[in-house]
This record gives structure tokens, C-alpha cells and sequence, in this order.
């Protein structure tokens, strides 16, 4: 049976480990070639182990297993020109794009967090979600076959939560914008059958959520963990579910979505 | 290759055409058995022909082409007790319940100020209190299952923005919004996951039709199927004039599916970008 993605290309963010390896190995399973990026290394503001180098050949490795292609570069989505760079090199061998997943992204919120975490938490989940879509678009809109694009925000994208620190501050004002970035692209590419929707987890079973850093941040106000915040009883999602919503978001289900939020929170948005 | 839904029962009201008709076939290439029920006559206040019995039998020949079971019956969402009957008769002959759908509904036009009482009881009764009797009729099917379940009630662009000429649809399908997100909380202890579905435009009989092109074609006499698709379309970001009753049905799929295991208490347009633009 023919997958539901079967000869289309994928570029994706943060995909070394975690929700962006999901979501290669999942639009992969469905006949997907992937162009994968992921900074694989750490920004100092912080405060848990970010991917690196290994992790991102692990993506490579999980795909190619599925006998799909997958093009993997280092790339900072902080970097407009290393990002370009990267996604040329993958549209050169895998061919142009019709799917973009802007899913990297840090948590810099701890107790004992610096002063930079606000402006590095807005440069990579604000800005970087920007570079992504605006190297990605130019070639989709020429080529004129639509296409699909996801970005990736959060429960802190549509609720006050995150807490006073500024790391925590700035993941909610940076998820927040990203809302906004979706609404105007999706109004903006819309004539050109470009479909442009947010995904909204709630804490998802990656390094990024399960650390010591974020458990010791989370343990100081019970308000903050989704343990007692979800509407379902259960602490976290995985990060295949984020994927298969993503997967309907980009497949032809959905070809007359648009411009739309979908939180895949276990009831956590609405029980606010 | 196993189906998405394959094995459970889906309850569907307003099954035998439009978008329920599509949903019941969806399910069922997934692997579904159906409880179709539709009130398959006239209600006085809608101003175009509603279902058939003929209908309803098309939706029984569709899914039973499929080699799904299927237990289709007469009934009007605002009768709660003929509801429940036809729903408990259903759980008996197929054995259990996991996925409803609430899709039957009604349009009908008319200025808040001008609008009669019948025509807004009509509304309120189908489109809001309708849904609420489907929830009601169809939980304790699903708490006495144990393994969850799925609600999709649909709403419509009408039930999150204002449409002029259409108060009270817009307070029902806006309605229906305020029942799911309870719902949602209510249910969510026993794994029963409850959203809605907001279409735009649907190429059905209750959009395709006299009273519907006179509501969007207000100043021209003999409108066009292009007119009407044009001012349709202008509603939309995306440049279509309508959605078809399939793409709703794999938005209430995917809903309905493991998928979306970890979703509930969420809007979900199907819209082509009406309601952001």
C-alpha cells in the first residue's frame, strides 16, 4: 500500500533526537525523503544536554532503515545563511520541498538560569521558525504545487504558563509569536495552496522536558507540571503523537486545513 | 492491512446523506461498523428539502458494499427518547460503542430582529439541544465499555465567527463549542475524548440550494452555480468555493482514530482558512 506522503520531501528542524526524529521517522514511514537539520551542539543559557552529532546520525540511521533518503546537516536555525545552505544542499540531492516542519526549539528555563536566556530563547524559537519558513518558501511558491507546512508551538503558545523566570518568559512569548507567524503565512500562502497550521504539545517525553534541570524548575510550583495539569490521565504524550498529527496536518486528509492551532495536550488548554 | 478504526461501533445522527452519509462510509472503509440514525423528513422552519428514507437506504447500501454492518434508523435528534432507543438497539445488535459523531443539523436564514420563534426553537433544538441528547444517549454506552472513546460534535466556522442573517445558528453552533469543552472535562477521567469540527462551506443539499444562493446572492435574481461558487469562495484563504463532505470526514477519522489519542477539548476547522482570514 502506497504511503500517504509517497514521493514527497520533507525539511525539518531540531532533528537529531527527541519530536523532530519522530516526525522524520514517521513522514519517512509514510515514503517521505527527509532533509534533516539539528545545531548538534550546545547554547549556553541551556540548562540540559542538547543533541549532538551522534544523536543526528541516529535520525539518519532509523530512516535509511525505512529505505528512504534523508540528507542530515549541522545547521543553527539562529544562522539565515547556514540554514540556506543546508536546505540547498538537500533540495540539490533529494529535490524540491513540499513539506516543512519548524520544530526546533530550547527550554532555557531553570532556577538558576542566566541573564541571555530570554534573547537566545527568542532568537531560536521565534526567529529561528521565521529563517526556517523564509528559506523554505521561495522554491514552494515558484514550483506553484502548494505544499505544507508545520510549525512547532506549544501549550505556552495559547496559555500564560512558563513562570516569571526570563527563559520561561521568553518560551511563552516566543511560542506565543509563532501563532501569529502561522496565521499571517497562512493568509499570505494561501493562494498558492500553501497550508500554514501550529501543533501544540503539552510536555512531550524528550530530553528537552525529561531532565533534571526542567524536573527541579518544575518541582518549585506544582502549577507548572503537567502532571497535574492534563485533563487525561496521563503526565506526558509521546512524541509520535505529535507526529501523527502532523502527519495529518501535511498528507491530502487535510488538504483544506488552514491557518488553524491544534493542541495535542491531553485536555490541558481547555482545562485552564 | 488493518483499518484505523477497525473493530469499533461509530453512532453517526444525520447519516443518510451530506457529511453524515460521508462519515459513515469513512468509518467504515476503516473498518467500522455503523449506528446510523436521521430524521429522514421535513422540519417545517428549513427552507429546502431535507432527507428520505431513500437516502437513508442509499447510506445502508454504501457501507454494507463495504462489508461493514450497519443498523439504520428513523429517529429526530430533538426526540431524546427515540434517540436513545435507536442508539440502545444498535449497542445491542453490534455489540458495543466508541466513536459518535453528533453531525445532524439544519440551516435556515433570516435577519435575529426578523427572525419567528419557530424558526429559532427549530434551530436550537436541532443544532444545540440535538447534540447534547446524542452526548447524553451515547456516554453511558461508553463509560459501561471501558476503553475510552471518541466525541466528535460538529460545529461549523458559524460555531468561533458571527455570520450575518444566521443568529441562531451562529448561538447553536457556538453552543455546541461550550457543551464539548465541558464534555471534555467531564469525560476525560474515563478516557473518553471529546472536540468539535468547524467546516466551512460543505458541497451538501443543506448548502447547495435555492434559499442558501438567494442568502449569499442577496441582490442578484437568478444566481449561477459560478456566482454562487465565487461568493462562496471569497469566504475562503485557500482558493476553493467549498470543502467536500470527505475532507470533513477525515478530520472526524482522525479524531475518532489512535492518532489522536491525546486530543480532546480542541476546535478543529476544516475551513480552508475561513475563520484566520
Amino acid at each position: 500500500m502506497a504511503g500517504k506522503l509517497e514521493g514527497k520531501v520533507a525539511f525539518i528542524t531540531g532533528a537529531a533526537r527527541g519530536q523532530g526524529r519522530s516526525h522524520a521517522v514517521r513522514l519517512a514511514q509514510e515514503g517521505a525523503d527527509i532533509i534533516a537539520i539539528d545545531i548538534c551542539r550546545q547554547i549556553d543559557t541551556v540548562p540540559y544536554p542538547m543533541a549532538t552529532p551522534e544523536d543526528l546520525s541516529q535520525t539518519v540511521k532509523e530512516v535509511e532503515a525505512l529505505d528512504r533518503r534523508i540528507v542530515a546537516r549541522e545547521a543553527d536555525v539562529r544562522d539565515e545563511a547556514g540554514l540556506r545552505a543546508a536546505f540547498e544542499a538537500g533540495v540539490a540531492e533529494l529535490g524540491p520541498v513540499d513539506i516543512v516542519l519548524a520544530n526546533a526549539g530550547i527550554a532555557p528555563m531553570s532556577l538558576h538560569e542566566t541573564h541571555g536566556a530570554w534573547q537566545d530563547v527568542i532568537d531560536v524559537n521565534l526567529t529561528g521558525v521565521f529563517n526556517t519558513v523564509e528559506t523554505a518558501i521561495p522554491s514552494m511558491i515558484e514550483r506553484g504545487l502548494g505544499g505544507a507546512i508545520v510549525l512547532t508551538s506549544s501549550t505556552a503558545g495559547i496559555n500564560g504558563i512558563g513562570g516569571p523566570s526570563r527563559g520561561g518568559l521568553g518560551y511563552t512569548a516566543a511560542k506565543h509569536g509563532v501563532v501569529g507567524l502561522m496565521r499571517s503565512y497562512a493568509n499570505n500562502l494561501a493562494p498558492h495552496s500553501i497550508r500554514v497550521n501550529t501543533v501544540h504539545p503539552t510536555g512531550v517525553n524528550t530530553p528537552m522536558v525529561v531532565n533534571e534541570a526542567m524536573q527541579e524548575f518544575l518541582a518549585q510550583d506544582p502549577s507548572l507540571s503537567n502532571a497535574m495539569a492534563n485533563a487525561l490521565p496521563v503526565d506526558m504524550v509521546e512524541p509520535v503523537d505529535i507526529s501523527n498529527a502532523i502527519l495529518w496536518l501535511v498528507s491530502d486528509d487535510a488538504r483544506y486545513v488552514t491557518g488553524i492551532t491544534v493542541p495535542v495536550d491531553a485536555g490541558f488548554t481547555n482545562k485552564k | 492491512m488493518t483499518g484505523r478504526v477497525e473493530g469499533k461501533v461509530a453512532f453517526i445522527t444525520g447519516a443518510a446523506r451530506g457529511q453524515g452519509r460521508s462519515h459513515a462510509i469513512r468509518l467504515a472503509e476503516e473498518g467500522a461498523d455503523i449506528i446510523a440514525v436521521d430524521i429522514c423528513d421535513q422540519v417545517g422552519s428549513v427552507p429546502y428539502p431535507m432527507a428520505t428514507p431513500e437516502d437513508m437506504a442509499e447510506t445502508v447500501k454504501e457501507v454494507e458494499a463495504l462489508d461493514r454492518r450497519i443498523v439504520a434508523t428513523q429517529a429526530d435528534v430533538r426526540d431524546y427518547g427515540a434517540l436513545k432507543k435507536a442508539l440502545d438497539d444498535g449497542v445491542a445488535e453490534l455489540g458495543r460503542l466508541d466513536i459518535v459523531s453528533a453531525n445532524a443539523g439544519i440551516a435556515s436564514y433570516g435577519l435575529a430582529a426578523e427572525l419567528d420563534e419557530t424558526t429559532w426553537q427549530d434551530m436550537i433544538d436541532t443544532n444545540l439541544t440535538g447534540v447534547w441528547h446524542t452526548a447524553k444517549a451515547a456516554i453511558p454506552h461508553l463509560i459501561a465499555g471501558g476503553r475510552g472513546g471518541s466525541i466528535v460534535l460538529t460545529s461549523s466556522t458559524a460555531g468561533l465567527l458571527a455570520i450575518p442573517n444566521m443568529a441562531h445558528y451562529v448561538s447553536a453552533k457556538h453552543g455546541v463549542v461550550g457543551l464539548m469543552r465541558t464534555l471534555a472535562l467531564e469525560l476525560a477521567p474515563h478516557y473518553i475524548r471529546v472536540n468539535s469540527v468547524h467546516p466551512t462551506g460543505v458541497d451538501t443539499p443543506m448548502v447547495q440550494n435555492d434559499a442558501s444562493m438567494r442568502l449569499f446572492l442577496p441582490d442578484v435574481d437568478n444566481p449561477t452555480a459560478e456566482q454562487y461558487a465565487e461568493v462562496m469562495g471569497s469566504l475562503n484563504a485557500l482558493p476553493i468555493p467549498w470543502v467536500e463532505p470527505r475532507d470533513i470526514s477525515n478530520a472526524v477519522l482522525f479524531l475518532a482514530s489512535d492518532e489522536a489519542r491525546y486530543i480532546t477539548g480542541v476546535t478543529l476547522p476544516v475551513d480552508a482558512g475561513s475563520v484566520t482570514k
